[in-house]
């Protein structure tokens, strides 16, 4: 391998070297004073020339380095503007259509990491010389490099079976591709199966949502696997290995037809298990199908309720019901399927905030305290009391108060919006108001109906008749004659008042699911402050994540409501589409190689890399790295004993070159 | 020389987790101490002990690590060989003399921008309190802007592996 000694020498020949100081605006140049620097950069030794532009990833910017490239022979060029997580990849490309090796380019941060977090102008402006120095002398020694190019499995996995996962594998599978649609659940369809309405059309979410499920079912490209995990993910873009864990069913897949009469059958007379669906506002059997319209419309048994699995001594009239079909099996065991994907697009969902949280509005101690979603069942026609609003205690509410922001905009819970719970709240009291002709009184801090059609439904929910008051309600609290006393200030008129209701709804809002820390971890992505997942970039990568191929969709990404989440949705497939589509993707040349003469066989670095890339080749003595498998962290680089493992784009003499320039002036 | 001492302070980020907790520092505004030049590296384990050594040899006042939390290293355990060499190479400095706050190791997640913010400003104050590390001369700019670099002391290039 030359390439270590190429590297070791290359500080003797000097390129000529163009330097670029992006104003950004004025996010740069308000702070740094790009002319000192842009004339300092220029003193540099092998700068050839530096220049200032107000926007160097624009076209006009890009195009001033390929003419500087003809007009002066640059060999290296160097652009300080923003991130190199934003626009790296926008400068190689221009650096390889001026002609020169993409990887002749370094850029340096003066924006994220010096004009925007630095209060005084001359300290910024003194960093960005710095950078700019260790920039300088690091591309110097840059090595012609050539991208990995990889090929990409056609076969895509979203993960999760809500709105959000059944769009992006709907998608996917309609153009032709074949997705695993892994979902934790029995049956798809996510929190949206549990709404009544969805605002602001107030169209039935069944009516939506059901369609879509059917076409799940029916779609040949689709292979649902529901009560299934992913419990392994191996690889890297285009190449991942993913291990699913299928919980049984105890029911035969291909063999049961959903017809039900296992559980009118079973030995249960009465339904006497909390039903999940239903939030608990009603009883099922433990042999059972969550909802009539699930998909895959087939039963299952829960064996933590089944008198077979608890004590083996069932008739199991479910089975003679069955006859036969023989869909039921007792002996039904967790399978592992593995299964190769090129793409993955994860669509977690969220969790709705826990009410007990937040003790004085006494949610779990007074009957008639609900979560929005419990009232989303109760309103609901196929719900528990089939759309009539009663509450725990038998009666119909005749004045509904509606706690907004719980667990949302609070610094003891959530800090942020969850962004849905003003709409849905004006839509529960619509709800209300029709089925009930109820009083509704909403307590909001602001509303927020930023969305197409969201301000004309508040104010078409305000002319109905409900009433709005504006301030963060303190207590929640038992009056006369089971009726619940809401106190709060309206900051409206600065009065304290008490409204009597006899029902509360408090707004829930979102959060990430409790496990996404373990999810964010197999899939080796990051989380945002709050906990939902992290995009790549807001604006210019906002459902693709820091591990390529790995796509975000839905409110595993941050609260959104049903439009959103489905134009996400099918944003992340169409990025895994064109990602498929190309047929292969360019991975970063930052691998380890070993210089075979400075090896001395001594093993250290072989169980240090954590993708055993690295062999030992018995007949030379020496380690070798497949480069294959390298995914360029350079553990073993540093770990090397001799000083014969070099790593693309980060080597020892680069690094050291950075070194110096930062500390020249030190 | 300023009338207040400014350290500089080199600070090693890993590409995954420290560097995107500094660019989000960045997009959020939160303002710190400017003493840091950060390089990037794609994970804290690849930063070798001579790495540190050759930064004090060349004049740094501090030396900040950088890395992803433990269980979160997107090369699976990168940090944990970073943590190994650290414990080492920092009982190595107490013996040459170095103080124990001119090197610091710190798991700081791509959402913790105001991580960065606290560390970058404790270390700063703190390595600003002992005063500049006066290990070599530090190197002279010239005329023509080239810098006579010393070579590090021989022992301090010694090596150090996990």
């Amino acid at each position: 391998m030359g390439n270590r000694e190429e590297a070791m020498n290359g500080s003797e020949i000097r390129p000529r070297i163009g330097v670029y100081i992006c104003h950004c605006g004025t996010n740069i140049a308000g702070n740094v004073d790009v002319t000192a620097v842009t004339g300092y950069a220029a003193t540099l030794p092998g700068v050839t020339l530096a220049r200032d532009y107000k926007y160097m990833c624009s076209d006009p910017g890009q195009e001033t380095i390929r003419q500087d490239v003809r007009e002066h022979g640059l060999e290296r060029i160097v652009v300080a503007a923003c991130s190199p997580s934003l626009h790296e990849p926008t400068f190689r490309r221009a650096v390889k259509a001026a002609g020169l090796n993409p990887f002749f380019f370094q850029m340096v941060n003066i924006r994220e990491q010096d004009s925007w977090v630095h209060e005084d102008p001359a300290a910024a402006t003194r960093k960005a010389m710095d950078m700019i120095r260790a920039a300088v002398r690091r591309v110097s020694l840059h090595r012609p490099l050539e991208p990995r190019s990889v090929p990409i499995k056609a076969d895509a996995l979203v993960v999760g079976g809500g709105i959000a996962g059944i769009h992006a594998a709907l998608t996917l599978a309609n153009a032709g591709k074949h997705v695993y649609l892994v979902e934790r659940e029995p049956t798809i369809g996510g929190h949206m199966a549990q709404f009544d309405k969805t605002f602001p059309t107030l169209d039935c979410a069944s009516c939506i949502l059901t369609p879509k499920m059917s076409s799940v079912r029916a779609q040949p490209n689709i292979t649902l696997w529901t009560l299934s995990e992913v419990a392994g993910v191996e690889g890297y873009v285009g190449n991942f290995k993913v291990t699913v864990k299928r919980r049984p069913r105890y029911v035969r897949e291909d063999l049961c037809v959903g017809c039900l009469e296992c559980i009118e059958g079973c030995i249960f007379q009465q339904a006497k298990v909390v039903d999940e669906f239903n939030l608990g506002l009603s009883k099922r059997k433990p042999i059972y199908i969550p909802f009539p319209q699930a998909v895959p419309q087939l039963v299952l048994i829960d064996p933590d309720s089944c008198i077979e699995f608890k004590t083996g001594k069932c008739k199991k009239t479910c089975i003679e019901v069955c006859g036969d079909r023989n869909a039921i099996d007792f002996e039904q065991q967790e399978k592992i399927e593995t299964i190769e994907v090129g793409t993955i697009v994860l669509a977690t969902g969220f969790q709705v905030f826990d009410a007990k949280r937040i003790p004085y509005y006494g949610y779990g101690l007074y009957p008639n305290v609900y979560t929005g979603l419990e009232v989303e069942r109760l309103v609901n026609a196929s719900g528990p009391t089939g759309g009539d609003l009663v509450m725990r205690d038998g009666r119909r509410p005749k004045r509904v108060g509606i706690i907004h922001c719980v667990g949302s905009r609070d610094e003891n819970t959530n800090v942020y919006c969850s962004r849905v719970c003003c709409m849905y709240s004006l839509k529960l009291a619509h709800l209300i108001q029709e089925r009930t002709s109820a009083e509704v009184y909403n307590f909001y801090i602001d509303m927020r109906t930023a969305g197409k059609g969201f301000e004309e439904f508040y104010e078409r929910v305000a002319e109905e008749g409900t009433h709005f008051i504006r301030g963060r309600v303190a207590d929640v609290y038992p009056g006369d004659d089971g009726e619940l006393l809401v106190q709060v200030e309206n900051t409206l008129l600065a009065q304290v008042v008490k409204i009597p209701v006899d029902m509360v709804v408090l707004a829930t809002g979102l959060e990430p699911r409790a496990d996404a820390s373990e999810v964010r971890r197999l899939f080796n992505i990051s989380c945002s402050t709050e906990g939902f997942f992290l995009e790549r970039h807001p604006k210019l990568a906002p459902v693709s994540t820091f591990t390529d191929g790995v796509f975000l969709a839905g409110a595993c990404q941050g609260p959104k409501d049903i439009p959103d989440t489905v134009a996400q949705a099918g944003a992340a497939a169409a990025e895994a589409l064109a990602l498929i589509d190309r047929g292969s993707v360019e991975l970063e040349p930052n691998t380890a190689y070993v210089d075979e003469e400075w090896c001395s066989g001594c093993k250290t670095c072989v169980p240090l890399c954590p993708y055993r890339a690295i062999a030992f080749v018995e007949e030379k003595k020496k380690a070798e790295i497949n480069e294959a498998l390298c995914k360029g962290c350079g553990i073993c680089v540093a770990a090397c004993p001799s000083g014969s493992i070099g790593q693309n784009l980060f080597e020892d003499v680069q690094i050291f070159e950075e070194l110096e320039g930062v500390l020249a002036l030190a | 020389m300023p009338e207040t001492f400014e350290p500089t302070i080199v600070a090693f980020f890993c590409n995954w987790c420290t560097y995107i907790a500094a660019d989000l520092a960045g997009t959020s505004r939160t303002k710190y101490a400017p003493n840091t030049r950060v390089i990037r590296v794609m994970c804290s384990g690849r930063v070798d002990p001579q790495f540190v050594l050759g930064a004090f040899a060349r004049g740094a006042d501090g030396v900040l690590i950088g890395g992803c939390h433990p269980g979160d290293c997107h090369y699976q355990q990168g940090n944990y060989n970073a943590l190994r060499r650290f414990e080492l190479l920092r009982r190595m400095l107490r013996d040459m003399g170095i103080e124990e706050e001119r090197v610091r190791l710190e798991w700081i997640s791509a959402a913790e921008g105001h991580k960065v913010q606290a560390v970058c400003n404790e270390m700063t104050e703190q390595v600003r309190a002992l005063g500049p590390l006066r290990l070599v001369t530090p190197p002279r700019v010239e005329a023509d802007g080239d810098v006579g670099t010393p070579e590090p002391a021989a022992e301090l290039a010694g090596r150090v592996t996990s």
